[in-house]
Formats: structure tokens, C-alpha cells, sequence
């Protein structure tokens, strides 16, 4: 394991030895945030200076930009390890054992379709697609709620996956050839937006949850892998939004201006 | 001192929208947490604690983004894109796909390091590296993913430039992906799929869609609508490959050890 996956200090009475461990551990904690930053700096140092050939004109800012970038990494990793996979892990665990498919998968649709028809990078991406593609405000209300649904369906696809043992390659390897079936019978407008959309629906809060939701439901029933069957509710639910929104241009199809 | 508050202001808005966020989930979790479960938390005072620590790491974390990397980003990748600087001097009838060869590094190395400072991604890869018992290395996961990341912006980029038709280009790569899963070993599939989806995230969506978007409204007879789109679904794919790819150099590598030892003695 990587140092980042370092545990929090226990929270017994803080003795001498008790906080120099934790201060090791953030320590490296925010040497793996500096670590994982490091790329993006060499990238725009290199290109900004090999291939413009200009020096930075707001180093001071660049500068404190970045201090924040990796305080705010370190500070995220530490909660999840404490806060959102616990949470998650919890849950599945507790679902599990009260054994109620009907509430499992009402709450499986209400994760997926809560976190995501709020979310504010489907909204700008809805509000971009219709102010190219031509559609209204009804229209782009109508895409967020279809791209939302696709997530709450995704989820519930999934969680039924881990309780039944279905392999996902053939959940997603049928996705893919729903996706190539639609894409020619939908507007070309819509096609762009719709592979697009899959990428987006999944937040960076979402995604530590329903991971460890996933995977603790794996572990919590018998004869089922964390590994194997724990993962793949984020690849379904980036892959339902493509089915959803290219059926739903083709359904309701805007005339587009074409530039 | 303008800085100083404009930095406070900033962190007041992204936590306030971080909250927001994270509204729908809380209301959603305590539902059924509390009313259909009628569980306690167990370690409330700890979970609360994390979860208030997770969103205030990621509103500082959005910030520092907009006011040291967002910027630059996007500056570098409207140049890139320049026709002036793609022709460097040559004739505009000299200029094919082919002249974009520093467009497409470019785009190589932001799909490879947005990647690796995608907050999503690690949380997967730490679930990952836990779950598997250690087997999988949640670093060389996310070099693995990064690197296809980075390979999936560049062919989206080559793909804008020549002119590909984005569902060809979507069916090529779908169908190597279902190639790759029948050829990988078992375990990784599941992971593998999840990586695609967590690739485009925080970071990498405002970098990559900037560049897409800059790329189309420069080259001409492009439209942002059908061309511009398509370069995140692209930098989604190829991690699935990468990292079922991985998965077979690791396995490939263990099978080949006993023999060889076997070999020498």
C-alpha cells in the first residue's frame, strides 16, 4: 500500500509518541498530494517554457494555486479514509443484513438519481448542449432529469449484478452494442452530447461512496468477491447516460442550427 | 492583500457549493440510514468529522485549481490550437493532421497528468489496493489509468484533426475494449470498467473539454457541437484498456518468473 492509505491516528488520549505518528502521517500524506501534482506541473512548466518559450507572468498566483491544490487533496484523502467509505461500507452492510430487496433498490435509484440531477456539471453541460443544439429550457430540464434516471437505473443495475453474481462484461458489453445501435437512428447533434454525458454524471463525492458501497455489499454476502463483483456500479453508471440521452434526442429531437 | 481576499471569497463560494453538492446525498443517506434502517452510525462524531474533512478538501482543492491551474491551462491550450502557431511560417495548404504533432504531446500529457491528480480516481485505486489484499498497487493503478487517459485525449485530439467521424471512432474503441476483456484475466475486468468512469472527473473534464472545444472552434468547417464533444468519452475508453493491459503484463510477468528460475537452476 501506498503511504497515502495511511490510517488517521487513533483517537486515544494524545500522548507524546501519538503525535509525532500523526504528524508523520501528515506528513507524508501531504507529500503524496505534492507526489500526485507533480505531472501537472512538469507538463505546463515544460510546455511554457520549451515550446512558448514564455516565462510565467503570474508565478506568485500559479504558486499559491498549487499550496492550496495539495493542502485540499490531503485534506479530502484523510476524510475518506474516516467519513465517506465508512459511510458507504455501513450502509451495504446494513441493507445486507436486513435483507429487503425492495429498499435496496429504492435506495440505489434515489443515490444515483439524487447525487446526479443536481449536479452542477451536468447542468452546464445540458445548458451547452442546448444552446448549440438549439433546445429550450424544457428541453434541458428534460435531458437532466433522462441523464439522472440513467444513473438511479445504473445503480439499481448494479446493486441486482452483486446480489445475483451476473458478470458485468456482458452488462457492459451489451450496453455497447445497445450504444452502437442507437447512435445512427438518433440526430447527429444529440451523439457528441450523449457520449459526453457519461463522463460527467459520476462526481468526486459520488464516487468514494458508491465504490465502497459496492464493494461492501460484495463482502457482506456469501460467495461473492469485493474484487470481482464489488466494482463496476461506476462503469454502468457511465454507460446508461449514453443509452438514455441518445434515445431521448431521437424521441425528441430539436432542430439544430447547423453552424 | 486583493488576493488574500479574493482567495476567501473564493473559498467561501466553492465550500458553500461544495455543500450543495453534497445536500442530495446526505438527505438520501439519512433516509434510509435513520428511517428505513433505524441504524445509529456506528463512530458518528468520526464519520461527520470525515465527511466534513472530505468537502473542505475539496472545496480548497477546486480553488487552488481555478486560480493556479485552470487559467494556464486553458491559455496553453487555445495556443496550441492557434493556427497561426500550429503553421509556424508554412503555407495554410501545408497544414494537415499531421502538423499538430505538438497539439497532440500536448494533449497526451494533460490527459496523463490531470489524470494522476484526479481526486475520484484515487479513492478507487485505494479501495482497489485495500480489497485486493495488496496485490493490486493503487500507484501503478493510477499510472496505469493515467497513461491511457493520456493516450485517449491524444486519439481524440488526432480524431478532431483528421476529420474522424466520432461513432467510428467510438465503435473502433468499444469493440477493442470487448476484445480486451476476453483476453484479460477475470479479476480486473470489474476495476477496469470502473476506471474509465472515474478518469473524467474534477480535473480532467474542464482541462480536456477547454482544448476540445478550442480545437474545434479554430480549425476551420469544424462545429463545436459535433467536434468538440467526444474528447472526454474518448479519454474514458482507453483507461479500460490500459489497465486490463496492465493486469496482463502482471500476470504474464508471474507466470514467466517460475520458469525462468526453473530454467537457470
Amino acid at each position: 500500500m501506498s503511504s497515502r492509505s495511511a490510517r488517521p491516528a487513533a483517537t486515544a488520549p494524545a500522548t507524546g509518541r501519538d503525535l509525532i505518528r500523526a504528524l508523520a502521517a501528515c506528513g507524508r500524506a501531504v507529500l503524496g498530494s505534492a507526489r500526485d501534482l507533480l505531472p501537472i506541473v512538469v507538463v505546463i512548466a515544460a510546455f511554457q517554457l520549451v515550446v512558448f518559450r514564455q516565462p510565467l507572468d503570474n508565478l506568485l498566483q500559479v504558486a499559491g494555486g498549487l499550496v492550496l491544490v495539495v493542502l485540499g487533496l490531503t485534506l479530502f484523502v484523510f476524510g475518506l479514509e474516516i467519513g465517506l467509505f465508512p459511510v458507504g461500507e455501513q450502509l451495504a452492510h446494513a441493507f445486507a443484513r436486513k435483507g429487503s430487496l425492495p429498499w435496496l433498490v429504492a435506495f440505489a435509484f434515489a443515490l444515483g438519481f439524487g447525487t446526479t440531477v443536481a449536479e452542477p456539471a451536468l447542468i452546464a453541460v445540458t445548458a451547452e448542449a442546448g444552446r448549440l443544439a438549439g433546445g429550450g429550457a424544457a428541453w434541458q430540464t428534460a435531458l437532466r432529469l433522462t441523464v439522472a434516471t440513467a444513473v438511479g437505473v445504473a445503480l439499481v443495475i448494479g446493486v441486482l449484478r452483486i446480489l445475483l453474481g451476473w458478470p458485468i462484461h456482458w452488462l457492459i458489453i451489451g450496453g455497447y452494442l445497445a450504444v452502437m445501435a442507437c447512435t445512427p437512428l438518433a440526430p447527429e447533434t444529440i451523439v457528441g452530447v450523449a457520449y459526453d454525458a457519461g463522463g460527467v454524471t459520476t462526481s468526486t463525492i459520488t464516487v468514494p461512496l458508491t465504490a465502497a458501497l459496492g464493494v461492501g455489499l460484495a463482502g457482506s454476502i456469501r460467495g461473492r468477491s469485493p474484487l470481482v463483483d464489488g466494482f463496476g456500479l461506476i462503469a454502468l453508471a457511465s454507460l446508461t447516460p449514453i443509452i438514455f440521452v441518445l434515445v431521448f434526442g431521437t424521441v425528441w429531437p430539436v432542430a439544430a442550427p447547423v453552424p | 492583500m486583493h488576493f488574500v481576499i479574493d482567495v476567501m471569497g473564493r473559498l467561501v463560494a466553492a465550500f458553500g457549493s461544495t455543500v450543495r453538492d453534497v445536500i442530495p446525498i446526505v438527505v438520501v443517506i439519512g433516509f434510509f440510514q435513520f428511517v428505513v434502517l433505524r441504524k445509529r452510525l456506528t463512530n458518528a462524531v468520526r464519520v461527520l468529522v470525515g465527511i466534513a474533512t472530505v468537502i473542505t478538501g475539496l472545496a480548497i482543492f477546486l480553488v487552488g485549481l481555478e486560480i493556479g491551474l485552470f487559467p494556464l491551462g486553458r491559455t496553453m491550450a487555445r495556443q496550441l490550437s492557434d493556427p497561426v502557431f500550429v503553421a509556424a511560417g508554412r503555407p495554410a495548404e501545408a497544414i494537415d493532421w499531421t502538423s499538430y504533432g505538438s497539439t497532440y504531446l500536448f494533449a497526451f500529457c494533460l490527459g496523463f497528468a490531470t489524470t494522476i491528480a484526479e481526486p475520484a480516481l484515487m479513492s478507487v485505486a485505494l479501495k482497489a489496493g485495500q480489497v485486493s489484499g495488496g496485490s493490486i498497487d493503487p500507484l501503478g493503478l493510477r499510472i496505469a489509468v493515467a497513461l491511457g487517459a493520456g493516450v485517449g485525449v491524444a486519439a481524440g485530439t488526432v480524431r478532431i484533426c483528421a476529420d474522424v467521424p466520432l461513432p467510428v471512432f467510438m465503435v473502433i474503441g468499444y469493440l477493442l475494449v470487448i476484445a480486451q476483456t476476453f483476453l484479460a484475466p477475470r479479476a480486473i475486468v470489474p476495476l477496469a470498467y470502473d476506471t474509465g468512469g472515474v478518469t473524467t472527473s474534477t480535473v480532467t473534464v474542464p482541462m480536456v473539454a477547454a482544448l476540445g472545444l478550442g480545437l474545434a472552434e479554430q480549425l476551420p468547417g469544424r462545429s463545436p457541437l459535433l467536434d468538440g464533444f467526444g474528447l472526454i468519452a474518448s479519454a474514458a475508453l482507453c483507461p479500460m484498456l490500459t489497465v486490463m493491459g496492465y493486469a496482463q503484463l502482471a500476470e504474464w510477468r508471474s507466470r514467466r518468473r517460475p520458469r525462468s528460475s526453473s530454467a537457470e537452476g
